[in-house]
């Protein structure tokens, strides 16, 4: 009797000890991360509530402890402010003890963003923002861009539009950092594929009225009009192309550099159909997709845009590299999650490079007709699997003076 | 090809036509803020609010009951209008005695309300609205594209609001309304229901805002935002055409419309400030407006 007690006891406290052993590396007993988006303006349904869900499921699968200390998810919103979101950013490492921050659309904001988080030595898991300066000359040791980049849709996009016959492009760009950089990317992969670029026109964010700058595209007569712009932004140019007449007559072609699947469900098929686009994820491809998709659907009544889903992903993996690290120590982690590959539902074998950039298969799709779709949310038929390596640049290429 | 300042003359005229639609909108709601502020002394922000009401107003027909886009440019006032009389009776209506400022923040604080209502149910990218068939396509005019729908929306505009300048200005009733604002203790002893009257017209100029939301369905998503895009540029519209002047709401309305389009043209960055920079302007040589008189 006295023995089975004692050996009862000395079990318990083995099994305390080591608990012990793996607890003391967690910063502030609580690995708190903070969900930092748009959740009311024009990126609110593309990101928003939906990457806090998304981030909340990939907290769930790991019983919502990491090494024995709980794990907190808050949320805030950023207006699409980058002093607003610069200063929350500040205010939640400093004053909160945020060990990471995940989201963030919007390039201005997330630029901002990523100064604070260098500084800080705080990870930051980038899915809104598009600018490839991310990775490129604003790269951070601790900054990662998971789910698709400007040089991505680039690639993908344009490259196709202009294999296609789509020669002579014009641009109409959001005018901000975002649409900026991804005007520029699409134009070297237009150029470098054999088009020419005859004209832009630089549009404000969260314009109402697309029809003046539509004009200006009609009458420079290119082939293919290129939309360097987003969210609200792209659903309302998409919109009224399409009541001016810009692709019925057939002479000009509508590109859509960044499309999400809930800009295609808030314009409908009728409108949206055939339109080409570079996604990163697309929930109806493979069972594990369709199953984590339905779950997420459960729980907010959509399917998740790819900016979700790679909210969902790169947590999952910021947590495996805490418990192989054994800390969450924001440099030591880091280091880890560029170690390990990512393999989960939303990437395989996806690797992340020195910059932070993590390379994945990117998929060129074909917005369905009608006809075709058999219901909500069955929209895109893959065209093309562009390899991770032909999608995103190569460290070199990059610009990022990190030491690769 | 031949030049207007540098500019080919397709460009210009085309963006001139756009100017005139976007005009058509600034118009129609200004005036609804006009006949508001004219009447009520009320400054009513709840307007953009009610213009976007207006809009989900024909979605929800459309989606939920079948009722297509001509009903609703019946139905969608009434019942934005019907609303706005609730709002006057139950709200407004205690505020008369006080200063302006109360109606601003009451109205305000209503417009945050619904938008966010609106915004919790149905997020922010819209829902998309067709265009009628009767509506659809366009008319080549040689410098442009003009779809038949736009057309109609300029026609539209144009028919409320003359109709509405004529009641208020030409008949008998608009006449009792516009004695009833300068003394409303003389016309109610006259036998005439003032508080009535001024019930009647805020339902009345809500309703211009349902009309201007019904009619901006087609062209743009149905979102909660809607409203409080345009509401800034349409207070600037009133405060330059001058406060509570039905006529300076209208003529500023397409006057700024064709503004930002010729804005469009030359400078497109600019295109979304020109209207307030003109404000400023205006404000500092005629503070009451260009047809505004000085209280």
């Amino acid at each position: 009797m006295i023995a089975r007690l004692l050996a009862g006891a000395a079990l318990a406290a083995l099994a305390v000890g080591s608990a012990q052993a793996q607890q003391g590396k967690i910063s502030g007993d609580v690995v708190k991360i903070g969900v930092l988006n748009d959740r009311s303006g024009l990126y609110a349904d593309l990101g928003g509530e939906g990457s806090v869900v998304a981030v909340r499921m990939a907290v769930e699968e790991v019983g919502g402890k990491i090494l024995g200390k709980p794990i907190e998810v808050i949320a805030a919103d950023h207006q699409n402010k980058p002093d607003i979101g610069s200063n929350l950013s500040r205010e939640w490492i400093d004053r909160d003890g945020v060990d990471v921050i995940v989201d963030v659309p919007n390039s201005g904001v997330a630029l901002a963003v990523q100064e604070v988080t260098r500084e800080k030595k705080t990870i930051f898991l980038m899915q809104g923002p598009a600018t490839s300066r991310l990775t490129g000359d604003a790269c951070s040791p601790t900054g990662f861009h998971w789910a698709y980049d400007t040089r991505a849709l680039a690639v993908g996009t344009g490259q196709a539009i202009v294999k296609e016959g789509g020669k002579s492009w014009f641009f109409l760009t959001a005018d901000y950092a975002f649409g900026h950089q991804l005007e520029t990317d699409t134009a070297a992969q237009v150029k470098k594929a054999g088009g020419t670029v005859v004209g832009a026109v630089r549009a404000p964010l969260n314009t109402a009225d697309f029809s003046s700058f539509l004009l200006q595209a009609q009458s420079s007569g290119a082939q293919v009009i290129g939309l360097a712009n987003a969210g609200g932004d792209t659903i309302t140019s998409i919109k009224q192309a399409s009541e001016f007449g810009l692709t019925q007559s057939g002479q000009q072609k509508l590109a859509g550099l960044l499309i999400f699947l809930s800009d295609v469900h808030a314009l409908g098929l009728q409108v949206a159909q055939d339109l080409v686009l570079t996604t990163g994820f697309y929930w109806d491809m493979d069972d594990e997709k369709r199953a984590w998709s339905e779950k997420y659907k459960a729980k907010t009544g959509k399917m998740p845009t790819m900016v979700q889903a790679g909210s969902y992903s790169s947590v999952k993996h910021y947590l495996k590299a805490i418990e192989a690290a054994g800390t969450d120590d924001g440099p030591t982690v880091a280091a880890k999650m560029k170690e390990m590959p990512v393999n989960d539902m939303f990437a395989k074998n996806g690797k992340i490079l020195p910059n932070g950039r993590m390379v994945h298969d990117m998929y060129l799709a074909r917005v369905k007709k009608p006809s075709e779709s058999k219901g909500p949310w069955d929209y895109y038929e893959i065209i093309r699997t562009i390899p991770g390596d032909e999608a995103f640049a190569t460290m070199a290429e990059s610009g990022c003076k990190l030491p690769g | 090809m031949s030049t207007i300042f540098g500019i080919p003359p397709q460009a210009l005229f085309g963006q001139l036509l756009l100017g005139l639609i976007n005009g058509s909108f600034y118009a129609l709601l200004s005036l609804g803020l006009a006949v508001i502020f004219g009447m009520l002394n009320v400054i009513n922000f709840a307007h953009g609010a009610l213009y976007m009401l207006g809009a989900f107003v024909a979605w929800l027909l459309l989606t939920t009951a079948g009722i297509g886009y001509w009903w609703a440019l019946l139905l969608a006032p009434l019942v934005v209008g019907a609303f706005g009389v609730v709002l006057e009776k139950t709200l407004l209506s205690r505020l008369y005695k006080l200063d302006h400022l109360y109606g601003l923040l009451l109205t305000f604080g209503l417009a945050l309300i619904v938008e966010g209502a609106f915004r919790h149910f149905y997020g922010v990218s819209g829902q998309p609205y067709p265009i009628p068939d009767l509506l659809r396509g366009g008319q080549n005019l040689g410098f442009m594209f003009l779809p038949n729908y736009r057309g109609w929306v300029v026609v539209a505009s144009l028919v409320v609001c003359l109709a509405t300048w004529y009641a208020i200005e030409r008949t008998k009733l608009g006449a009792y309304l516009r004695a009833a604002t300068e003394n409303p203790v003389l016309v109610q002893a006259f036998g005439i229901n003032v508080p009535l009257m001024i019930t009647a017209t805020y339902g009345f100029g809500v309703a211009l805002a349902g009309v201007a939301g019904v009619l901006a369905a087609p062209i743009y998503q149905v979102s909660p935002l809607m409203g409080s895009n345009l509401i800034i540029v349409v207070f600037a519209v009133v405060v330059i055409g001058g406060m509570g002047s039905i006529l300076g709401a209208v003529l500023t309305g397409y006057g700024l419309g064709l503004l930002e389009g010729l804005t469009k043209v030359f400078y497109p960055e600019a295109s979304n400030i020109v209207v307030f920079v003109i404000m400023a302007v205006v404000l500092l040589i005629k503070p009451a407006g260009l047809f505004g008189r000085e209280r």
